[in-house]
């Protein structure tokens, strides 16, 4: 199991260091700094093996965190560990710096000393911890209170405590997704998959019951069948019938979702932490709807210029806009000068990231937009020829490009005299491109 | 360190506001004295300051053991805050100062009786990190009643204290029964106890190997899959990782834990899904393949292994290196993924590098275009080593998919048109693998190879180039022109190109021996004469014999046609790949190493197995059987390039006298250069010449030389000659069996080990010969043993003191004793050996000759034969017959007594001859024999009695050995 874990700052100095096991020694500390913070060369392995002793690591801003150990541990674990210690330090601070670490150490050293017990990782759900880790100390508790507490932090609904109320009970849905694509200049796809999360926000009172529905393809075509007869050769009809549903590759869930009721009846039910937290997780790869099409026409005049032109389509419904839009063009390493010209929104050369970036602020569905550029090259003698990065997008549009759709999403509590009718829900569709790429 | 301090202390001047990180600053001078101070004021603020004070200054590495009374003295304190700062100091310090830790133990118990829960856990949780055996002693009581508390948090913080008291004094634990009470938590109703009782109780089980402490049984299996679906997503990893250690009895009860299991792969947290795929793919093992629950399962397992791929990029790291494995052993879950491994732009190097391997290993007809298209992409990237690996990818398609081979290398001549230096070098070498599998098939490309020869600076390549141009050297016009322009700066170059150079030249003069005869002349002396190097100069001296004995033979051996190169050849060797798999998600799957390998001590050293398949007999899969049968029996014998060398030595060193083909078996002159070198060679260096008899008999014509070379090592290649030569025969005392191959080149990348066992003068040895048929030079041998039955384990390091260049063997006797650990394998005579170069660690196992084990002295007193023939019940008397041997009784038994089979006694009925023999064995069981041989009959009847009966059967094989050959 882990056998100690170190916080350092860019510099390589130990900000936090707490040992788990006796085979783990203060050299440690310096083993890590010596070999990979101040390593010349860069990180090529986030595992690291030194004299028998391995070290994992994850970076935040500058910060970095690195667990230690000499015995076969779950490795997956371990990183799993080290990013949930960075989220339960987030949820207790803020944003990971030096600073705030210097001023939480106390409060570090005594999550370190809770979440993970002779190196074996224990709940670390901020929800239940906030409970009794609190920088205030915690004085007056009655015995009620104690065992409620570590009932809850060891109970089986370990991420949410009993005796939440709420004047108003409501939920957010967001369905955030990331649309990734790799085309070929030729305009064939070569990669498209859409990774999506649904993030909650419940504000609920009691311990309420969720169900969670949505257009599954599976779901949808079990219902189907099992509906009535004449039904059934409707929708057999139908099957292909656009964006009903929707086949998910795959998904997952946060721990709150019983994943046995979902493996054999395929139904989503829950009962959610207070707050925000990911609901879901999922993949689609059929029938994704790309927001953007890009086309690149890429010329070389001569040895020291390059005409580039560049088309993006928008492909969506002309009601719906979409914001952000970004597209960045790489250009050789030996560009001296650029000249730009756009029909919409504004174009820079960006000397110190080799790229034209191309912003628009708004683009409505249907659309189609165009930049030209003349590239001066200074002559070089570098037989290397330019690797050509492909060209990236970046957009944000208001529905979900897998097409996925929220059906439903149930409460029940049968405690306290609210219903499902009682609670106020938005749902909200977030399309975001993730590395939207074209290559030219 | 002080740096940072003192900026904070700067900033806090500047009026910053007053927070924590000011504990970090303190006054250098008198720091301790002051600290000293607060630590005893009265006002509770000032102590905890104080407190936080000291923490941090324990952060930096600054020593305040000094105030270890002071601090303790804190401790009694209702601030649970406070509290906690002093236990963490407390932990850090405890060990130095052990006398004064004891001062802590009344707080301590005291605390464990506290009626807040979180104080009685907090107290029992610090308890068992501080490793002072005094405060140890008092910590039975506190933690028997934490094990039985009433508080589930309570008690499981108890049940991971059980492992850190193990872990500081194992007997202790079981002393005072508390592993008894952890198996009681397995049953315990709260989850997360059973969680963390099933985590202790596994750590402790791993180092006791062979206990049968964590007793899985179908009950306790039950209890720990209901505890998955309610406990903590830690929780869950230590339970399957738990489960995936038991064998389920047969393939119901695999499905049906299967079933419970599958639910775990939607699950958010990436560690509980790769180890739901550990015990699913451990388990799958054991269905039937025609099973429909088993293509169930398999298409189950690619979604989620695909989803892996968007999480975090070490996580993809973790996963990108099981997925590897998992490809490896069971290719159809994700032969449809192709895509989801293609490099992303901004994905990092290490992740690059590992989508990479998948890639190749995935590809196949139907998607090798995709494939050839985003390599070549990758090829035009700005990190060296990911670009090297995609070229080097590309040739690997080549090899692989034969009908992208043309592709291939017209990808590859693209790539050398770029001119980029390290580009052209990667293509050269991989192209000379294309024609290594496609002999002329692509010569048309050597004019553009030829071009790019002066770019070449890299050794590899350098050898791949004049490997080509030796290889086509009759289509190549310039040939003895290239091939003169490397020979001009001959010693800068590296062993590996020089090797290369001389076999090439040689080459190129059995094509067109005319005009090369003094280009040939040159590079033989040059690596003969001039170079320290004894593998080159070995190489230069076979040469220049064959040459000049028998050109015909020469060109027979030298242009022989070479096996075509294997298309996978990084594949890892099947044991290791089943312990791998057993291992998935843990960092023996990202070093793709045992944990033997990195992990000190015993724990987790034990390797695991996959389970078979059960009964369900007809159903076994052709897949597992073929895998089973290729890491237990042992390797057939496969002649291969390497020893075809050691055969030519033979030949041409055979006096004409000696009768017979020389391969493989034997002839008297290779008996007596074995003896030489094997046992005959201690007491020549010992002074006592006379004491080999093998020598005048063996040596006729080579011979006057012999003992000077022996004398003055360096005296040039003729005695590294006679090693080489050793390789094939037998000597003239024990019998020991030819040579077989261990471990093919193909499972080790490119190492092939054969070898035999033989007893001379009383020392067990291992006779390998290594041979290196990959593209780059071998160093850091070394050899390990598992345990084995009569505990043999090598009696010094394997010496292999130069590098193994490529294409070459050497011949290697390692010396073995019997004091190793003893464990008893299957079957008895197995022996497991991991070999270490370096470039991995392989395994392989062999079988040897139990005669090898019958020490000198197995002479019994006539008496104490027949008492102990007596003594022995009749029941466990073996009979066996040995059929086809026609030598005289006499004759048999001279034989035997060579293999330390002593006869003592010999009577004569009826014509028949009684011969009563005996043995011992290295860990001293006697066998004892009865032969009878009738003249004329060539049937032997042997009746053996041992206490040690399962023996019998290999002391048997062992007759028959001797006595037939």
């Amino acid at each position: 199991m882990i056998g100690g874990l170190f916080i350092y700052n860019h510099k390589g100095e130990v900000l936090i260091s707490r040992v788990y096991r006796d085979d783990i020694g203060r050299n440690a500390v310096d083993a890590f700094r010596v070999n990979v913070i101040h390593a010349r060369q860069q990180v090529r392995s986030p595992v690291t093996n030194i004299a028998r002793t391995s070290f994992f690591h994850v970076k935040r801003s500058n910060i970095w965190l690195a667990a230690v150990t000499k015995q076969n541990v779950n490795a997956a674990m371990v990183f799993e560990f080290l990013y949930k210690m960075c989220d339960v330090m987030t949820a207790y601070f803020g944003k990971i710096s030096e600073e705030n670490i210097k001023n939480n150490f106390v409060l570090i050293y005594e999550l370190l000393d809770e979440i993970l017990d002779f190196g074996y990782p224990q709940n670390s759900e901020t929800g239940a911890l906030k409970t009794f880790i609190t920088q205030q100390g915690i004085k007056g508790q009655t015995k009620e209170e104690q065992s409620q507490i570590t009932s809850q932090v060891t109970g089986q609904i370990g991420w949410r405590r009993e005796g939440i109320k709420y004047r108003r009970n409501e939920l957010f849905l967001d369905v955030l997704e990331s649309v990734n694509l790799l085309m070929s200049p030729q305009g064939q796809v070569l990669s498209a998959h859409v990774s999506g999360r649904v993030v909650m926000k419940s504000y609920l009172s009691g311990m309420p019951e969720c169900k969670f529905g949505m257009n599954d393809k599976i779901v949808i075509d079990k219902q189907g069948k099992g509906g009535a007869s004449d039904d059934a050769g409707k929708s057999d009809l139908g099957g292909g019938s656009g964006k009903q549903s929707i086949a998910i590759d795959d998904c997952t869930f946060h721990q709150c979702v019983r994943l046995s009721k979902f493996d054999s009846e395929r139904s989503i039910s829950f009962i959610p932490p207070d707050g925000e937290y990911e609901l879901m997780r999922y993949r689609t790869t059929k029938d994704i709807i790309l927001p953007f099409r890009v086309i690149p026409l890429v010329r070389e005049v001569g040895r020291t210029k390059l005409e580039v032109k560049v088309v993006i389509k928008s492909n969506f419904k002309p009601s719906l806009l979409a914001q952000k839009i970004e597209v960045r063009i790489p250009t050789p390493l030996n560009t001296s000068g650029v000249q730009v010209i756009c029909m919409k929104g504004k174009a820079k050369y960006k000397a110190s990231e080799n790229a034209i970036v191309w912003k628009i602020k708004r683009m409505a569905g249907m659309k189609e937009s165009q930049i030209s550029a003349e590239i001066e090259l200074l002559p070089t003698n570098d037989k290397k020829k330019w690797a050509r990065p492909p060209i990236s997008m970046n957009f944000e549009v208001p529905f979900a490009p897998s097409g996925l759709k929220v059906r439903y999403l149930k409460v029940f509590e049968s405690k306290l005299n609210y219903s499902d009718h009682d609670v106020i829900k938005w749902v909200r569709y977030i399309g975001r491109s993730g590395i939207y790429e074209t290559r030219c | 360190m002080q740096e940072w301090a003192n900026q904070l202390c700067e900033n806090r001047q500047f009026g910053s506001k007053m927070t924590d990180s000011k504990y970090f600053t303190t006054t250098k001078k008198g720091e301790i004295f002051e600290l000293k101070a607060e630590l005893n004021s009265d006002k509770k603020e000032k102590k905890k300051e104080a407190v936080k004070k000291v923490i941090a200054s324990m952060t930096v590495g600054k020593d305040v053991s000094a105030l270890f009374p002071d601090v303790v003295n804190c401790m009694q304190t209702d601030n649970l805050e406070l509290k906690k700062l002093v236990y963490l100091y407390l932990m850090n310090y405890a060990k130095s100062q052990p006398d004064m830790a004891i001062m802590a133990v009344n707080t301590f118990v005291k605390d464990c009786e506290d009626p807040n829960p979180l104080i009685r856990a907090l107290a029992v949780r610090t308890m068992g990190c501080i490793r002072v055996d005094k405060i140890t002693e008092y910590l039975c009581e506190p933690l028997r009643k934490c094990l039985k508390d009433e508080d589930p948090y309570v008690r499981k913080t108890a049940a991971v204290c059980v492992a850190k008291l193990h872990d500081i004094n194992a007997q202790l634990v079981e002393d005072q029964g508390f592993l008894d009470t952890l198996k009681d938590l397995i049953s315990d109703s709260n989850p997360m106890v059973v969680a963390n009782a099933v985590a202790a109780l596994s750590e402790i089980a791993e180092s006791h190997p062979n206990s049968n402490l964590m007793d899985l049984n179908p009950q306790t299996i039950n209890k720990l899959l209901t505890a998955l679906n309610e406990c903590t997503e830690w929780g869950q990893i230590f339970i399957l990782d738990c489960l995936a250690n038991y064998t389920p009895r047969d393939d119901r009860e695999s499905q049906s834990i299967c079933e419970r299991v599958t639910p775990r792969l939607s699950h958010a947290n990436s560690a509980v899904v790769l180890s739901a795929v550990k015990v699913l793919m451990k388990f799958m093992e054991m269905l039937p393949k025609d099973l429909d629950y088993y293509g169930t399962l398999l298409k189950k397992l690619a979604p989620p292994l695909v989803t892996l791929l968007s999480a975090e990029p070490e996580l993809q790291y973790v996963a990108l290196r099981n997925i590897n494995l998992i490809v490896q052993r069971r290719p159809e879950i994700l032969k449809h993924e192709m895509k989801v491994f293609f490099v992303k732009y901004n994905d990092p190097i290490y992740v690059k590098l590992e989508k990479l391997d998948i890639m190749i290993r995935l590809a196949s007809q139907a998607n090798i275009a995709q494939v050839l298209a985003e390599l070549k992409e990758y090829a035009t990237e700005v990190d060296v080593d990911f670009v090297r690996k995609a070229v080097r990818a590309i040739g690997r398609c080549a090899i692989k998919v034969e009908q992208s081979a043309e592709r291939c290398v017209s990808t590859l001549l693209d790539l050398i048109q770029t001119k980029v230096n390290y580009v052209v070098q990667e293509a050269i070498v991989v192209i000379k693998d294309i024609f290594r599998k496609y002999p002329n098939k692509y010569e048309s490309v050597i004019a553009t190879l030829c071009e790019n020869l002066d770019s070449l600076d890299e050794p590899e390549a350098r050898a791949a180039m004049i490997w080509i141009v030796g290889e086509y050297a009759e289509r190549i016009d310039n040939a003895d022109e290239l091939l003169e322009s490397f020979l001009e700066g001959f010693h800068d170059e590296s062993t590996q190109v020089q090797l290369q150079l001389l076999t090439a030249i040689v080459k190129l003069f059995l094509k067109k021996p005319t005009e090369t005869q003094e280009l040939v002349q040159q590079v033989l002396s040059l690596a003969t004469q001039d170079s320290d190097n004894p593998d080159l100069r070995d190489r230069g001296y076979i040469y220049w014999r064959l040459l000049s004995t028998d050109p015909v033979a020469a060109k027979e051996v030298v242009l022989a046609e070479k096996p075509l190169i294997s298309e996978e050849t990084d594949l890892i060797e099947p044991t290791l790949l089943e312990e791998l798999i057993c291992h998935i998600g843990t960092l023996a799957s990202v070093y793709h190493k045992p944990p033997s390998a990195f992990v000190e001590g015993s724990r987790g050293v034990q390797h695991k197995r996959l389970p078979g398949s059960t009964e369900s007999g007809e159903s076994e899969s052709p897949d597992t059987a073929s895998a089973a049968a290729v890491s237990d029996a042992p390797p057939a014998v496969i002649p291969s390039q390497g020893d075809l060398l050691g055969d030519l030595l033979n030949l041409d060193l055979t006096p004409p006298t000696t009768t017979g083909p020389p391969p493989p078996a034997s002839s008297g002159m290779q008996m007596g250069a074995m003896d030489l070198l094997g046992g005959g060679l201690d007491s020549l260096l010992g002074g006592d010449l006379g004491g080999s008899p093998a020598i005048g008999a063996g040596f006729g014509a080579p011979p006057a030389a012999m003992p000077a070379s022996f004398s003055a090592p360096v005296s040039g290649g003729l005695d590294d000659l006679f090693d080489l030569g050793g390789g094939v025969g037998m000597p003239m005392g024990a019998y020991s069996a030819p040579k077989t191959v261990w471990l093919p080149a193909l499972k080790a990348k490119g190492l092939e080990i054969s070898g035999t066992f033989a007893r001379r003068s009383g020392v067990i040895q291992m006779e390998m010969t290594l041979t290196n048929k990959a593209m780059s030079v071998m160093t850091d041998f070394a050899i390990q043993f598992n345990r084995n039955s009569f505990g043999l384990a090598p009696a010094g390091p394997l010496q292999v003191l130069t590098p193994l260049s490529p294409n070459q063997s050497i011949e290697v006797t390692l010396p073995l004793n019997t004091v190793g650990p003893v464990m008893k394998m299957e079957p008895l005579n197995n022996l497991q050996v991991a070999v270490k170069n370096n470039i991995d660690v392989f395994y392989f196992s062999c079988q040897y000759p139990i005669s090898m084990l019958f020490v000198e002295d197995g002479k019994m007193e006539r008496q104490v034969f027949l008492a102990t023939w007596k003594d022995i019940p009749n029941d466990s008397e073996a009979q066996f017959q040995i059929k086809d041997c026609h030598l005289s009784s006499d004759a048999a038994s001279n034989k035997l007594q060579g293999s330390n089979i002593f006869t003592i006694a010999k009577r004569t009925v009826d014509g028949q001859d009684m011969l009563y023999q005996s043995m011992k064995l290295t860990n001293g069981i006697w066998v004892l024999t009865e032969m009878r041989v009738q003249a004329g009959n060539p049937v032997y009847t042997v009746s053996l009695k041992c206490r040690a009966a399962e023996v019998s059967q290999w002391v048997f094989q062992s007759y028959e050995a001797v006595l037939k050959n």
